[in-house]
């Protein structure tokens, strides 16, 4: 079951949460809405779920509306960041709930109920704490429940705000995975909401990178990750290194050094910023090639597999950060204040 | 650097915490607490026994059983009977709105249901004179059809449902605000409808706070002395209720009846306080913060 | 924070169409009638009934009285509630639930009882009254009665604010050397302060109207004992309907005017812990 969002907007008061955001999450795919705090990924997802109406906008579900669909109609799981257990109810009657509230006419037989909660809770490894009240359970086996829940009552899509935000950093890790192979069980359309990138970019099919209520990007992981389509998301997935310089004619000048940035060809002595990854940094110990920057050593980190090292360049352009394979870095036998030149091998440019 | 002095540790001695006081100091202050409340709130309470008991067991009998008690006693359960499923229900319904949604003059809302606790009990017994009595607004009306308010049961039901208004609602706003709208929107997105939502999953959520609200509502309802002797005119066997027939025994100089009778409005505060201990100790055993499954109650079983 | 949903929960219109309509006619129409009786006075005959001096020395006695047991009530109200909180003692609990009974317990009943005890030849007043002291029907039994009337509101309310005062706050205090009695004033008086300052206005607000725990122990002389609410019956057992809701009034007034006050006290506590 597909989701298609079109041209949603909606405002509190003066804030704008979503300023016209459109999606598309293809049937079975597991997909993380990506952004920091009050980019508008919480909003988006309580309006799929009809928890809050837009402004404007349609959501379709599979190509059918359901914009002005009520919450109750719309058949979505949706699990609460804080999971939002019934409290007074055991681990079984919160699962049994969405069955046992349907009208008598399509509500299972009570055998049936049983069945269908006893093989869920199984699902999600809890059917020996089938009695527990939710007080009496950890975060870990909370959340589970409060996934159990939200597939008892077969929906069409599934949505998880934060689902893991409110667990310790280990108990994250597992139910990551868990997570994974689960939808690779039920294949369910899935939509979460996480502001952790490692998380967004460990678990799901497709990425969505919001920033003030807008769609930065979308794509694969490796897509979002390799081929940042804005300089929001080259900040806000992975480490990244910013060179303030000049764009001319498709060239850019960055201290001594100069770029080629063929897409900047119209472009008329601006200011502009490229981007370099840290890992995309070749050292060298002698000047060589157009674009290569003095810079001394600053600090060494050489654990790992990786070597990272701090870098002051010589020019005034501040400290940047290198990451170089560990076998490079023996090779290099570099040290605190000695002087390298740094060539960067992958570099994007945008205009300030 | 100088050396700082450390406690020797060969003399071992009680450790008084950084943030307690000495022995005395704390003695002191419990028996001055005690001391005061014994005097304001002890002996207030048992002297009622005492006096009730002072004619001996069978004059006690004989002032609760007689007829004019047992009247003014069924008076007040009638009464209680009526303006606390009211108040009930407009607890819950004000509760509901104030805490599940956002709407301009919600602050204002709160503060009107408030408001009969600022009034003074004479003047909410006086409006329904005003509204009610011989030359009150409606007087002529009712005087017409023939209908009684003031100087009768229905006044008295006005009046101590104006004086209940808010008992339950103030109950309920702060625990539903804590409690949030999660949970209720959880049952929604699996379908419940909203009687379901509130029955299911609202009602048993609150049920010790309604019932503490319920149990304070029900003593003031027993026990409004103020309103209920302004619209009431005091007819014995008819209009009197409980605290009435107190005050009636005692202006007549029959001291150990009037004591007599007290001390079942006192059992019945006795009770109530009782009550009261037991929901508040149920609630805070229920309660639990879902955001925080470190600040769990010590029963989690790994 | 969960955020509120409206168009998800159902039962908006409902619920509160059913306040408005119940506070409305239950509430707000029959204290109406005191503004709208008042008004169909003259301003000259108004004034003169509410500066009569027999009123005004009601006044005297009701605010007199209510003000000093809420001072009392202050003092004795923060020392209750910090043994409560803070110290273990045999009974604590039953002390803690016993600090409700003026709340639950008729006020007809405790007038009656506080009158024969502190009567001259009552357990308390028998042993008072060979000094010449007398306290039934006289002006400090009022303050008695209220004293009594008022104490839970002070406990209550300061109790919960120093339960939540953190244990480290105080821990701090003494690291940096302050003495207890000093970390007592400086940081556990001042953040306790607006709740005892609420507590106080509370405690006054319920006195003032307060008639059946007091109208029995203070004798109700006109001019020395009587107290206003005990007056605005008189009146209207008078039928004097104008008599007593002008002074109604006045005392409604004075009731708003605390209970806003105690909004804004309230109000302002929440915004300092929140800041």
């Amino acid at each position: 079951m597909s989701i298609e969002v079109r041209n949603l907007r909606k405002v509190f008061g003066d804030f704008v949460a979503l300023d016209d955001v459109s999606l598309d999450v293809p049937g079975g795919e597991l997909v993380a809405l990506l952004g920091p705090s009050g980019s508008g990924k919480t909003t988006l997802l309580r309006i799929i779920a009809g928890l809050e109406p837009a402004d404007r906008g349609s959501i379709h579900f599979h190509g059918e509306d359901a914009t002005d669909q009520p919450v109750r109609e719309r058949q979505v799981g949706f699990v609460f960041q804080h999971y939002a257990l019934f409290r007074h109810m055991s681990v079984f009657e919160n699962v049994a709930f969405g069955l046992r509230v349907r009208p008598r006419r399509v509500r299972p037989s009570a055998a049936e109920i049983r069945e269908s909660v006893m093989s869920l809770l199984k699902l999600v490894q809890l059917d020996m704490l089938a009695d527990r009240r939710p007080s009496e359970l950890s975060g870990g086996q909370r959340q589970r429940v409060a996934l159990a829940r939200a597939l008892a009552v077969k929906p069409k899509v599934l949505l998880l705000d934060e689902p893991f935000g409110a667990l310790d950093a280990k108990v994250r890790k597992e139910l990551r995975r868990w997570l994974r192979r689960l939808h690779e069980e039920v294949h369910v359309t899935s939509v979460f909401v996480t502001h952790d990138q490692e998380e967004a970019l460990e678990v799901s099919d497709r990425v969505v990178i919001m920033n003030e209520g807008k769609v930065e990007q979308s794509g694969t992981p490796e897509e979002v990750y390799e081929q940042p389509a804005t300089p929001f998301v080259y900040g806000f997935l992975g480490d990244v290194n910013l060179f303030h310089g000049r764009i001319n004619e498709g060239r850019v000048k960055i201290g001594e050094g100069e770029l080629e940035a063929p897409e900047w060809a119209d472009a008329r002595d601006q200011a502009g910023i490229a981007y370099v990854r840290t890992y995309d940094v070749e050292l060298r110990r002698v000047r060589s090639g157009a674009f290569s920057l003095e810079a001394v050593v600053r600090q060494v980190r050489a654990f790992g597999a990786v070597v990272r090292l701090e870098l002051d360049l010589v020019d005034g352009g501040g400290t940047i950060e290198a990451h170089i394979p560990r076998g490079r870095f023996d090779g290099l036998a570099l040290g605190r204040g000695q002087t390298v030149y740094v060539s960067p091998t992958n570099v994007r440019v945008f205009a300030q | 650097m100088t050396s700082i002095a450390l406690p020797t540790t060969t003399a071992p001695r009680a450790v008084t915490r950084a943030t307690g006081e000495s022995r005395l100091v704390r003695w002191t202050l419990i028996a001055m607490a005690l001391a005061f409340l014994a005097l304001t709130l002890v002996l207030p309470l048992a002297l009622v026994f005492a006096q009730a008991l002072s004619k001996g067991l069978p004059a006690y009998w004989e002032a609760i059983k007689e007829p004019d008690a047992l009247s003014a006693a069924k008076l007040t359960l009638l009464i209680a009977s009526i303006a606390v499923p009211l108040n009930l229900a407009f607890g819950v319904a004000a509760a509901w709105c104030i805490t599940k949604f956002d709407f301009p003059g919600k602050h204002v809302l709160i503060t009107l249901i408030d408001l009969p606790f600022a009034v003074s009990p004479v003047i909410s017994g006086m409006i329904f004179v005003l509204l009610f009595g011989a030359h009150g607004w409606f007087g002529p009306w009712l005087l017409a059809h023939d209908i009684k308010i003031i100087f009768a049961v229905p006044g008295i039901v006005l009046a101590t449902t104006f004086v209940t208004a808010p008992f339950v609602a103030r109950e309920l706003i702060p625990l539903m605000q804590e409690q949030g709208c999660e949970e209720e929107e959880a049952a929604i997105v699996l379908g419940a409808g909203g009687w379901q939502t509130f029955f299911r999953i609202t009602l048993p959520n609150i049920k010790w706070g309604l019932l503490y609200g319920l149990i304070l509502c029900n003593a003031r309802a027993m026990g409004e002395f103020g309103a209920v002797s302004v619209v009431s005119g005091h007819i014995r066997g008819e209009t009197n209720t409980l605290p009435l027939h107190v005050e009636i025994l005692y202006n007549e100089y029959a001291f150990a009846a009037s004591f007599a009778v007290a001390s079942v409005l006192t059992l019945l505060a006795l009770v109530t306080l009782a009550l009261k201990s037991l929901v508040e100790w149920q609630q805070r055993r229920s309660s639990y913060h879902p955001a925080d499954p470190e600040a769990l109650p010590e029963r989690i079983v790994a | 924070m969960p955020s509120k949903t409206r168009g998800v929960l159902p039962g908006f219109g409902l619920s509160l169409g059913i306040t408005c309509t119940y506070l409305s006619l239950m509430v707000l129409l029959p204290l109406a009638t005191v503004f709208v009786r008042t008004a169909d006075l003259s301003w000259s005959a108004f004034w003169s009934t509410v500066t009569d001096p027999r009123v005004v020395a009601s006044y005297r006695v009701t605010f007199g009285a209510s003000f000093a047991a809420a001072l009392v009530n202050t003092v004795f109200g923060l020392l209750v509630a910090w043994v409560l909180v803070r110290y273990q003692f045999p009974g604590r609990r039953l002390v803690d639930a016993l600090v409700d009974l003026p709340f639950a317990l008729p006020t007809a009943v405790a007038g009656i009882s506080l009158t024969t005890l502190y009567a001259s030849n009552g357990w308390i007043g028998g042993y008072l009254d060979p000094f010449g002291i007398k306290i039934s029907y006289t002006w400090v039994g009022i303050t008695v009665a209220l004293i009594f009337i008022g104490l839970p509101f002070v406990v209550r309310t300061v109790q919960p604010v120093l339960d939540d005062l953190e244990v480290e706050v105080e821990e701090a205090a003494a690291s940096l050397g302050a003495k207890r009695w000093q970390t007592f004033t400086r940081v556990v008086f001042p953040t306790v302060a607006p709740a005892l300052l609420t507590g106080f206005a509370l405690a006054f607000a319920r006195a003032i109207g307060e008639y059946g725990s007091v109208v029995f122990i203070s004798g109700n002389m006109p001019m020395k004992t009587e107290i206003v609410p005990l007056l605005i019956i008189t009146k209207l057992e008078q039928y004097d309907y104008a008599g007593a809701t002008s002074v109604a009034l006045v005392m409604l007034i004075a009731s708003f005017m605390l209970l806003l006050a105690i909004n804004l006290l309230q109000w302002a506590a929440r915004r300092r812990l929140a800041a």
